[in-house]
């Protein structure tokens, strides 16, 4: 019986059908590859880090360093840092990461260069091996010369990828690899500049766990640190975790969305069946056939739309490497497993079933009188099972979410804010409704009239299209906005009081004559700020190493193993804002040392106004107090400070400067940066400019693959509307023919149905966009702390759009009334 | 007499499955002006095909109809339209009513489609008539199937009509609402001198009418003129 129903009703269920099945492609295609990603990292994880283990500092090894490590015979080493480097071909400079690597690394992956045996003879020809979108943008090719420091070097080929460097990380500063033995001839090594050094171990029988127990702690007192292949797997791993639960989040969305659909479609298609139930029953069908003549074909529909979007699913996540290539540090490769495939089809199922139960339900409350009221109303179903069947539906989002999630909280925070904006959106749904019915315009025209009255006619399809339309506006306004935040923040003024060309690792000896560099390009110098390296040495009188063994101590690590570039001045800058204790600009002899920390230090230390620290100055050990806290805006992208020492206490301590300046062209930062870095090689020159536009190229990445997933929403959110419109698309044919036949001409019928979708579709995207500002609003003052200021796009772009579009499948609707003559449409339908 | 309707060699096929099925073969017959006339015959003899065409809701493949000085071939579903709108009034066996509007908006429609300003005025009084004065801002479902076919009349002649088209006004009716119905509709057609024609399975109702057309499979068999003058 219910296979023989399903067959009349066709095509009104292959539309509940398409409701799910982006959504549950959308959920199996990430589900596979997460799992894919997962089982990439564990497969390569030693080649992500091209060896077993490896032990890193950001100094050179103290002599008890240097022996942990050499008892542990590393079989590579490197030494790297960010410098300026010229290519004299054609006068470029740029700023890179300079690797000097010793012996053959990586042990695990390879080096994938271009010539492929560049990778080996860089090394005993002495070439260097350059970034290949560098050789690119500056039209170099192998055999023309770099010069890094002091010395120039041929380049031996293009690196196009190395064990554990992500397309995204060296976007910022591109990766030069040099033989390890030139470095020292670079004479880049100075004192104050950044250094790194790494060394390698190819021990694969090492017993890495206790390995990692036994040396890390010993390691830790010399600020040095061991990381295994397995510890930095599993990091990364727990890494992409978080990106995969944010996009199985939004595929969950799209899902819910088609939910939302398949509950209204059977709403109104159970709804029509009411006559053939209450017949049914007449002739002695029980409750529980009639509802499971519904039940089973919902739950085909559910498994059919199940194996559907799960085979699509499969096919899509072929396209997520490709979107997703810049942001992996490894080689995808993509293979099928069953547990997602299951899911899918069991997700399809229960999820149709689920959302269609309370319409449902009311098959069971059906009377057998129903077949003899003309225009009754229809039975009213109990309302207790109404709430049990609402209680399993929350619940099941509930454990689902936090199967994606893992953690009961965040999902309750999910479920709580899709039920929210579920809620908002049907109760302004709601609301509309009923303003439109109390505050009826009686005086306008009929078309007008006629189409707001559709708003809330019996059947109508008001909320869900609503939700539909508002969700997804809301998805791609809030994206849109959000991005907008982010872009703006790393906005650097584009007036000359901001510095815009940072030169850093300036040597006190050098400081005249690079002003007179800036002065020579007419540039003026905008700052000189004198830096001074220290670490902490005890922290409220507690020393280093006991704090470092304190497992109930509040602080974090990196507080107790950072060198700290601290300054001095007697002023406080723009960026910059005493939140706490009070500014002490200039140091009163005999009194203990005034400092003042950021805010984040603050939380890190945990420490307040008060409190000691004693810092190690280069083997000087000087005791402070903190007397403020401030808060840093470290979005504006100007030297600022952790730690801030006043006038009087650091001028005689050994330190080099940072020197900015403002190029008002790029031509004219190009010739500084080329001055530069012929007269001072160690000097690194950071161009704002050229970084925002790095950080610009990867918000897009990052906001085209969240379009990408907002893509499923939307889709789904237009297919629930086709849906939705299809639904009532018999009683809207219905009437229509009617007020033809009574006389209505095509433009008035248009009219009727052109005002109602317009309506419609302005107040879904309205909502959804302002829903969006709301949410963005507080995006920006809660978690990027930014002033928001909204673009105008999703006003003047999605808002006609989005109506356009609800328009447009409105008046598809209604095409086969204007085609054809009344009376055969008349005969059809009744 | 001046002739309202005028059908000629009206032919209709409809497409059922591969086949082509004649539904009316060369009809022919004329209305007056004033005139009661009804349409007889057995279900499937093309009664209420013959009605749709006569009242230009649909386009004959053979054949012309002149309904009100107009021939409808020539027109296009906008004229067509317009011309219903202005000289025809309709009534259906299971009412059709718009189910969103109450009873005095389902009676304005016709007027409010020509854009008239006293619709509401003339629909009350036009519900007065049939006596549901009281009943006025009722939803057709909140109303009895005689109360909503009384409204379907009253929307017919909402928009004084010179023709008016019944499709088995009775068919849903028991026999005294029924019987009241049909009194209302002749009453009408004498105040307002509107033609009638009225389908029908009933032959007492129509032999109530000056004329009667008997169809069969799609052909006439008859069409008498009754004793009622």
């Amino acid at each position: 019986m219910a296979w023989r129903d399903a067959k009349a009703s066709r095509a009104r269920l292959l539309l509940f059908m398409a409701s799910i099945i982006l959504g549950i492609a959308a959920v199996v295609s990430i589900q596979l590859f997460s799992q894919n990603l997962t089982d990439n990292i564990q497969r390569q994880s030693k080649s992500l880090m091209g060896a077993d283990f490896r032990i890193d500092i950001n100094e050179l090894p103290s002599e008890r360093a240097q022996a942990i490590i050499d008892s542990l015979k590393p079989d590579a080493s490197e030494v790297s840092f960010v410098s300026m480097v010229a290519f004299p071909k054609n006068d470029g400079t740029k700023l890179v990461r300079v690797r000097g690597l010793q012996w053959d690394f990586p042990f695990y992956g390879k080096l994938e260069t271009e010539p492929v045996t560049a990778a080996t003879f860089y090394q005993t020809l002495g070439g260097a091996l350059v970034d290949a979108t560098l050789m690119l943008q500056y039209n170099l090719h192998p055999g023309d010369s770099i010069k890094i420091g002091e010395i120039s070097l041929p380049i031996a080929g293009a690196l196009n990828a190395i064990p554990g460097n992500t397309a995204v990380a060296t976007s910022v500063a591109p990766l030069v690899i040099i033989p390890y033995r030139f470095i020292e001839s670079t004479e880049l090594l100075q004192f104050g500049s950044r250094k790194r050094y790494e060394y390698f171990f190819n021990q694969p029988n090492t017993n890495l766990v206790l390995l990692e127990e036994r040396v890390q702690p010993m390691l830790e007192v010399e600020n040095a640190d061991l990381d295994t292949h397995i510890s930095t797997s599993s990091r990364l791993g727990r890494r992409y975790d978080n990106v995969g639960s944010f996009l199985n989040l939004t595929a969950f969305i799209a899902l819910l969305l088609g939910c939302v659909g398949i509950a209204s479609s059977v709403n109104i298609y159970i709804k029509e069946k009411i006559k053939a139930i209450a017949v049914l029953k007449c002739l002695g069908a029980s409750r529980k056939q009639s509802f499971l003549i519904f039940l089973i074909q919902i739950a085909g529909i559910g498994i059919l739309g199940g194996i559907i979007g799960t085979a699509i699913g499969v096919g899509l996540q072929e396209l997520f490497p490709i979107v997703l290539k810049e942001f992996l540090p490894f080689d995808l490769t993509i293979s099928i497993s069953a547990q997602p495939i299951i899911m899918g089809v069991l997700l399809g199922l229960v999820m149709s079933v689920l959302f269609a139960l309370l319409p449902l339900l009311r098959t069971w409350y059906v009377s057998p009188l129903e077949v003899l009221r003309v225009n009754g109303e229809t039975s009213k179903q109990s309302r207790k099972a109404s709430y049990v069947a609402i209680s399993v539906i929350v619940l099941f989002l509930y454990a689902f979410s936090y199967w994606l999630l893992r953690d009961w909280l965040f999902a309750l925070a999910f479920i709580v804010g899709i039920m929210a904006t579920f809620g908002i959106l049907s109760g302004i749904a709601i609301g509309t409704m009923r303003l439109v019915r109390t505050y009826f315009p009686k005086g306008a025209g009929f078309t007008t009239r006629q189409s707001l009255l559709n708003l809330f006619r019996p059947n109508n399809q008001t909320v869900v299209l609503l939700i539909a339309i508002g969700l997804g506006t809301f998805l791609i306004s809030t994206l849109y906005f959000t991005k907008d935040i982010l872009l703006d923040k790393a906005e650097i003024g584009e007036t000359s009081e901001n510095a815009n060309l940072i030169t850093i690792d300036v040597q006190p000896d050098q400081v005249a004559e690079v002003e007179n560099t800036f002065k020579a390009n007419d540039l003026p110098v905008l700052d000189n700020i004198p830096l001074v390296t220290m670490r902490v040495h005890s922290l409220k009188n507690e020393s280093l190493n006991k704090l470092r063994t304190d497992t109930t101590s509040q602080i974090k690590g990196w507080v107790l193993s950072h060198e700290f570039r601290t300054t001095y001045r007697s002023n406080l800058i723009d960026s910059e804002e005493i939140i706490a204790g009070e500014w002490v600009p200039v140091q009163k002899k005999g009194d203990t040392i005034q400092i003042s920390i950021s805010e984040n230090l603050a939380k890190d230390a945990d420490v307040s106004v008060g409190d000691p620290i004693v810092f190690n100055v280069q083997g000087v050990l000087m005791p402070t107090l903190v007397k403020s806290i401030r808060k840093v805006d470290w979005a504006n992208l100007q030297p600022n400070f952790t730690i801030l020492f006043p006038s009087g206490v650091l001028e005689n301590a050994p330190q080099f400067n940072v020197l900015t300046t403002n190029a008002p062209t790029e031509a004219s930062s190009a010739k500084l940066q080329r001055d530069l870095v012929t007269k001072f090689p160690n000097v690194s020159v950071i161009d704002l400019r050229q970084m925002f536009t790095v950080v610009e190229d990867i918000l897009n990445k990052v906001s085209w693959i969240i379009n990408f997933m907002a893509f499923f929403s939307i889709l789904t959110g237009i297919i629930v509307l086709i849906g939705s419109v299809r639904t009532s698309k018999y009683q809207r044919i219905k009437e229509s023919v009617l007020l033809r036949t009574l006389g209505a001409k095509n433009k008035q019928i248009l009219t009727i149905t052109a005002l109602e979708y317009l309506f419609l579709g302005i107040l879904g995207s309205l909502l959804g966009i302002l829903l969006a500002l709301v949410s963005s609003l507080l995006l920006a003052v809660f978690v990027f702390k930014e002033p928001f200021t909204p673009s105008l796009i999703p006003f003047l772009v999605f808002l006609p759009g989005i109506s356009l579009l609800v328009l447009g499948i409105g008046l598809s609707n209604i095409r086969e009334v204007l085609r054809s003559s009344p009376l055969g449409i008349l005969r059809k339908n009744t | 007499m001046t002739k309202i309707l005028k059908i000629n060699g009206l032919e209709k096929t409809y497409k059922s499955g591969s086949k082509q099925l004649t539904v009316l073969h060369d009809v022919s017959f004329e209305v007056e002006k004033g005139q009661t006339f009804s349409i007889v015959g057995p279900s499937g003899s093309g009664k209420t095909t013959l009605l749709g065409l006569a009242a230009g809701l649909d386009t004959p493949n053979a054949g012309t109809v002149e309904l009100c000085g107009h021939i409808l071939n020539t027109l296009n579903e906008d004229e067509r339209a317009q011309l219903r709108n202005e000289e025809v009034g309709f009534i259906f066996q299971d009412f059709q009513l718009l189910p969103t509007l109450t009873a005095l908006e389902n009676v304005s429609v016709p007027l409010e489609l020509q854009g008239a300003k006293h619709a509401a005025t003339r629909a009350k009084e036009l519900l007065q008539k049939v006596g549901l004065e009281d009943r006025i801002h009722h939803y057709p479902s909140q109303l009895s199937g005689g109360e909503q076919q009384r409204v379907a009349v009253a929307r017919a002649f909402s928009n004084s009509p010179s023709i008016l088209f019944a499709d088995e006004p009775t068919g849903n009716l028991d026999e005294e609402t029924g019987e009241k119905v049909i009194q209302l509709l002749f009453n009408l057609n004498e105040e307002a001198g509107t033609t009638l024609v009225i389908i029908t399975h009933d032959l007492d109702l129509a032999a109530r009418t000056q004329q009667i057309l008997r169809l069969k499979g799609g052909k006439i068999l008859t069409n008498e003129t009754t004793a009622v003058i």
